[in-house]
């Protein structure tokens, strides 16, 4: 009960302060308008803001599923080849130091305006997080476990599918969690830098027309598709990795 | 590979030095592990004794190894080893049966399910077959992890202070019950506990930085009594010399 209590009394509160401001400070409308105002005008709009909004969580979805695949990918090739940790990893550090909205405005250059770019976007932000948990976790087997799989006399192989991958799965998971947060601000920086479809654009157009009402009503359902993404995330991992470990022996 | 035979027993012979960046570990150890024996090794944390034991497992170890290590029969010791470690090592997502034949799936081999439930019958934990190993208590866990080294089968069974972990009864209660299931096999029991040393060693040796020093072990088969006077005459005078190194 408390667990449902909780989130609602935030979000009373946030908007308690929201109609607070509007009724001290009495801001135009343009400016900054009440939460009723946004609520109506999301009502009215409802069609366009949810076709955007499929649009944008399209390539959240496809920018999650590449960035998944082709970090987990590198991570498995890092993790076992000592040539791909040499010639690959100091190229990966690099890629991290140049910021992802840079290579926005590049990015829709090359592949358009369409949602090719915005997907790129979104696999580009999340491939280091989830890449660099899951190596980690590979990285990280307990010694004693390999010292016994190596006196099984197992391959490095069978090792790396029976005992390395399960035990990186915990970090897996939370390389994982971080992307489903990040996934959403790299498609919507791509629809920022150039896009005919999707939230971040409805954003612009409605901030450039002045009607931030829907600007406010699109924000706010990105947010709101954000959190549920998150938490869908978490509770699709927490069978396989419960936040709070259980493996402390008993006794 | 693993499921070796129970009946022929292995004996082997390790001979050599270990330095560590420069420094030298142990110089000059020769040990033999007799075939169907227990041999104790006996010595205080950092003295190599661990290291001697990887060196026969070839795992990896952190110093530099000048010498030899030969089975009786001059065949290679690989695939003829069973190891068992002071943490029990239990893989936490797979239940207790899956760990017990493990070595098999990582061998890529279809586990043997009737070896399995007999060695769960054995040490007690049938019931507990299905469970994951947080569900078990610290013995418990050993007992697993003691089933699983019975399950590789090999003739030759390294332990690395199998017992250190568990409390006072849990760690007797273990003591006897590696004794009768390891019965027949050539054993290495690496510890720093001379209970262990006087309660299952056949042979005592205790390391110290000059080296190995022969200890005449109680009368009497092992398991030895706990509260036999000579067991526990046995135990002092290796504490004795533990401490006078």
């Amino acid at each position: 009960m408390i667990r449902v209590l909780r989130p609602l009394v935030a979000i009373g509160l946030a908007l308690a302060t929201w109609q607070g401001i509007i009724i001290a400070f009495e801001p135009p409308r343009f400016i900054f308008p009440s939460p009723a105002r946004v609520a109506e005008t999301w009502w009215e709009n409802r069609m366009l803001i949810a076709w955007h909004t499929g649009v944008t969580m399209s390539e959240v979805a496809l920018g999650l599923i590449i960035g998944v695949t082709v970090g987990c990918a590198t991570a498995l090739t890092l993790a076992t080849s000592g040539f791909a940790r040499l010639a690959l990893k100091p190229i990966l550090v690099f890629s991290q130091a140049l910021p992802v909205f840079a290579l926005a405005p590049i990015l829709v250059l090359w592949l358009g305006y369409g949602m090719g770019s915005k997907i790129a976007m979104a696999t580009l932000i999340i491939y280091f997080p989830v890449t660099s948990a899951f190596y980690d976790g590979l990285m990280r087997t307990p010694p004693g476990m390999l010292d016994l799989a190596n006196v099984m006399g197992a391959s490095p192989r069978r090792i790396l599918w029976v005992i390395r991958v399960p035990a990186a799965i915990p970090s897996f998971v939370s390389g994982l969690r971080l992307a489903a947060v990040y996934a959403p601000i790299g498609a919507v920086i791509g629809e920022w830098v150039g896009a005919s479809n999707g939230l971040g654009y409805l954003m612009l157009l409605a901030n450039g027309r002045a009607k931030t009402d829907l600007m406010f009503a699109a924000m706010i359902t990105l947010g709101v598709c954000s959190v549920i993404l998150y938490l869908v995330t978490l509770a699709a991992t927490n069978r396989i990795a419960p936040e709070t470990p259980s493996n402390q022996p008993r006794g | 590979m693993g499921h070796g035979s129970d009946t022929l027993s292995l004996s082997v012979h390790f001979q050599g030095s270990a330095t560590h960046e420069g420094t030298p570990l142990f110089r000059g150890v020769t040990l033999d592990l007799r075939a169907g024996e227990w041999t104790c090794l006996l010595g205080v944390s950092g003295v190599g004794k661990s290291t001697i034991l990887r060196l026969i497992a070839d795992l990896p170890i952190h110093a530099e190894f000048d010498g030899k290590i030969s089975a009786s029969d001059g065949q290679p010791l690989s695939g003829r080893i069973a190891y068992m470690a002071q943490q029990d090592l239990l893989l936490p997502w797979a239940t207790v049966a899956e760990n017990v034949s493990i070595g098999d799936k990582l061998r890529g081999m279809r586990p043997d399910q009737s070896r399995r439930d007999d060695l769960l019958v054995k040490v007690g934990l049938t019931l507990h077959a299905a469970k994951k190993p947080s569900e078990l208590s610290g013995g418990q866990r050993q007992r697993v992890a003691l089933a699983r080294t019975l399950y590789e089968g090999g003739d030759l069974v390294l332990l690395d202070e199998p017992f250190s972990a568990l409390d006072a009864r849990t760690r007797a209660d273990m003591q006897d019950l590696a004794a009768e299931l390891l019965r027949s096999k050539t054993v290495l029991l690496v510890t720093h506990d001379p209970t262990d040393a006087a309660r299952l060693g056949h042979r005592i040796a205790v390391m110290t930085s000059d080296g190995l020093n022969w200890s005449d072990p109680p009368n009497g088969p092992i398991p030895r009594d706990i509260d036999s006077a000579e067991t526990m005459q046995s135990q002092a005078a290796l504490l004795k010399t533990l401490r006078a190194a």
